[in-house]
């Protein structure tokens, strides 16, 4: 594994950071907010980036992919975190993406991915519910055989990019009971069918996020990803995948953070000298330069360790994800803190980076989850 | 098959041809490792054999050039010549400041006789070096230093105190910063000067440290007479050879801790810190019984891979031709702060086995542990302290004023 860009990736990731910078600046995301637009994003500026080619980075050429790693997918995302653009790939290219490439028969890849990957088309994946935390596994919506199909029912909650989306993947209980592995089967669900409802929930990161209800939703089994009962293992691949992604957009999202504070402290002046002249500022800025230089190195190894199909690759997301978390918090805590009053204010940008740090940091697992999980990887 | 492979074979099979049977597979530290010099004796006698038929190859300075006793490796073959040792469990025939600290600043700013005169000593394991840095009054504020070094004709007369002058005891030379000048800035005025011990003028007295023994030293230097030919750089310049090999010596601290590996004493399932907390505190279930510990386990190992990534980073990007920044000095605060935070949780996972300070009723590695742990504390103090690599930081990479 080598953690150095090459050329190919050298040149992805300096595109990706001059075109977002240029297109997306934090003004827009600001101006997404303020304009109440339900989405969160903006989907004609998302089928800009994926005619690109960006949506499509991780996936076969066969069906209309680039068919490169995480590791380039993760340079754009990470190009995307520094300015805030809330463009849907994580909820959709990622998490509804790597779902339907990884257990999607031929039919429903067919039928989905060249659209999710031209940006056409949204689909979710509705990975949690109301209480269930971080466990995967803890599945109240269940699925019942009726006739040729099933039926669905039960709530889901903080369906990442569902707002707007043209399908969500459920995932149900068709056996065993809440916390099993086994016994979970994954439907792809279109909009607009019969006791479908999905109702936008509104985040303090102001990303698109929604409560999916299933009332008696009719399903064929040609909706079925990764096979009856064996959903677990799948979801499980697919939140790997999107945890190394979601740290991308952190490593970005905490850079940036960070080099606003130090602009910041270069320039503001107070008892007649600069504020970034104080040795208690200084030790903390290094401080916070040394765990997001951390934070990177985990990020790259874990999305290369993913590509790779190295079999320490569940321990590297868990050590990424922690120290990413931890990270982007530090840096946008003391963010906050050294722009100090206006720090405090919405006309400031330093405050959007805190509350995407902690709803990252809240998504998949925070440092405390993942220290479990590794110990538990560690036999301990 | 690429020049590469070729080479990894060859260096194989003269590895295997070359290297004394009774020394493969010897767990060597710091203490019992081969560090050469006048003085230097072998409790394996094959060391010594190792040591000179390696240097004869030019081994024991692998990417030096050959002309000075070096083996003219390039970076990707002296990764498979460390790589192919390793896999034979190879002890490396010769460590010590020359290789690590001094050999490297000659290369750089030596000139051809100093070059010529040092070098090779060095990689047949001659002579023993030790730095003299720091003074009682110039720690962290090392540019405030008083040695006094006063010219007359062909020799400066140095007179002054080195302190932590580790392994002064057992070396043969000392490269020292001494002041030629004291009319304008602290930081100019400064000389590096190489010093031939053998000199009547030098004595040296051993530290006892909080850990109840230690490699550190006092040296005193009382009209020690210097030959002029013997200053590196320019006469004044000193602070700039200082300033290069201090970002050597953290490095070299920094890999000796943190990122170096945890490996388990015998066969488990478990890397090394798990599996002493299991056997000291017991499993509940299939989880360590104490929650908090197991917590502080996970915390260490994670924060430690993360270091070692990081570190692996640098050097792929090194080897990639990107410049390399000011890494060493984050690669020392947080690389002794692993370290320290290691000894801290060994201590607290053996629990009142770890108050032992020798004798009967304790077990030997719990005895070093505890040493251990105590020595460790002056690991983010030497080779400057965290506050100094902080400073660093923030004014070298992160350009905050000052």
């Amino acid at each position: 594994m080598e953690l150095v860009l090459n050329e190919d990736q050298e040149l992805i990731a300096k595109t990706a950071l001059d075109f977002v910078a240029e297109n997306s600046p934090v003004s827009r995301f600001r101006e997404l907010r303020d304009s109440g637009e339900e989405r969160g994003y903006s989907a004609k500026f998302f089928r800009e980036m994926a005619e690109l080619g960006w949506a499509g980075i991780p996936f076969e050429e066969e069906v209309g992919g680039a068919g490169m790693g995480l590791a380039e997918l993760c340079l754009i995302v990470e190009a995307l975190g520094r300015n805030l653009a809330p463009e849907p790939f994580l909820g959709s290219v990622t998490m509804g993406g790597s779902t339907l490439a990884l257990g999607g028969n031929a039919a429903l890849k067919k039928a989905w991915l060249p659209s999710v990957i031209d940006g056409t088309k949204i689909v979710a994946l509705a990975h949690q519910e109301a209480g269930a935390r971080y466990d995967l596994f803890k599945i109240g919506t269940t699925a019942t055989k009726s006739g040729d199909g099933y039926t669905l029912s039960g709530e889901k909650a903080q369906v990442l990019d569902a707002v707007g989306a043209d399908a969500v993947i459920i995932p149900a209980r068709t056996s065993g009971a809440s916390g099993d592995a086994s016994g979970i089967t994954l439907f792809l669900v279109e909009k607009g069918v019969a006791g479908l409802s999905v109702q936008p929930q509104s985040r303090v990161d102001c990303r698109n996020a929604a409560i999916v209800k299933l009332e008696g939703v009719s399903c064929s089994e040609a909706a079925i990803l990764g096979g009856v009962d064996g959903g677990g293992a799948l979801l499980e691949q697919v939140i790997d995948r999107a945890t190394v992604v979601l740290c991308a957009e952190m490593v970005g999202g905490m850079s940036e953070a960070f080099d606003l504070t130090l602009e910041y402290l270069k320039e503001r002046d107070q008892f007649g000298v600069k504020i970034g002249s104080f040795q208690a500022l200084q030790h903390r800025a290094g401080r916070v330069y040394m765990e997001v230089e951390l934070a990177r190195s985990t990020a790259m190894a874990a999305a290369r360790a993913l590509d790779t199909g190295d079999a320490d690759a569940a321990k590297l997301v868990s050590l990424a994800k922690a120290k990413c978390s931890e990270a982007y918090v530090l840096a946008t805590n003391e963010g906050v803190q050294m722009f100090a009053g206006v720090g405090m204010t919405d006309e400031y940008d330093i405050g959007f980076y805190m509350k995407r740090a902690r709803a990252a940091e809240l998504t998949f697992g925070d440092a405390s989850f993942h220290r479990d999980r590794w110990a538990k990887l560690g036999n301990y | 098959m690429s020049d590469l492979e070729t080479f990894r074979q060859e260096t194989r099979s003269w590895l295997e041809a070359n290297t004394p049977k009774s020394i493969i597979g010897a767990n060597v530290t710091e203490l019992d490792g081969t560090w050469g010099g006048k003085k230097a004796t072998y409790a394996n006698p094959d060391m010594k054999v190792w040591l000179d038929v390696a240097a004869e190859k030019g081994l024991t300075a692998p990417t030096w050039p050959s002309e000075y006793g070096g083996g003219g490796l390039d970076s990707e073959q002296a990764k498979v010549l460390a790589q192919e040792m390793k896999a034979l469990k190879i002890p490396p025939p010769l460590v010590g400041f020359g290789l690590t600290m001094i050999g490297p600043t000659l290369l750089r700013f030596g000139n051809e006789e100093q070059k010529s005169e040092h070098l090779p000593k060095i990689c047949r394991g001659e002579i023993r070096w030790c730095q003299g840095y720091s003074e009682p009054g110039a720690g962290s504020d090392l540019a405030s230093l008083q040695t006094k070094a006063i010219r007359e004709g062909d020799e400066f007369v140095i007179t002054g105190t080195k302190v932590w002058t580790s392994y002064a005891d057992q070396a043969d030379w000392i490269f020292a910063l001494v002041r030629d000048d004291s009319s304008g800035k602290k930081q100019e005025g400064i000389t590096f000067i190489l010093i031939d011990m053998d000199d009547p003028g030098v004595a040296v007295s051993p530290i006892l440290l909080i850990s109840g023994k230690s490699p550190f030293c006092e040296t005193h230097l009382t009209n020690v007479r210097v030959p002029v030919k013997n200053v590196i750089n320019e006469i004044g310049s000193g602070w700039t050879v200082a300033k290069a090999l201090l970002g050597h010596e953290r490095t070299m601290i920094a890999d000796a801790f943190g990122g170096a590996g945890l490996k388990p004493k015998k066969k488990s399932t478990r890397s090394f810190l798990p599996d002493l907390a299991v056997t000291h505190l017991g499993l509940d279930g299939e989880q360590l019984a104490d929650a908090t510990m197991r917590g502080e386990v996970a915390q260490f190992e994670m924060d430690s891979r993360a270091f070692a990534l990081t570190v692996q980073r640098t050097k792929d990007a090194a080897r990639a031709g990107h410049q390399p920044g000011s890494e060493s000095s984050m690669f020392k605060i947080y690389g002794t702060e692993l370290n320290q935070r290691r000894f801290e949780l060994i201590v607290r996972i053996l629990g009142p086995d770890a108050l032992g300070w020798e004798g009967e009723g304790f077990d030997e590695s719990a005895l070093n542990a505890t040493r251990e742990w105590l020595r460790s504390r002056g690991n983010s103090i030497e080779g400057g302290t965290s506050e100094v690599q902080l400073n660093i930081i923030s004014k070298h990479v992160l350009g905050l004023p000052a």
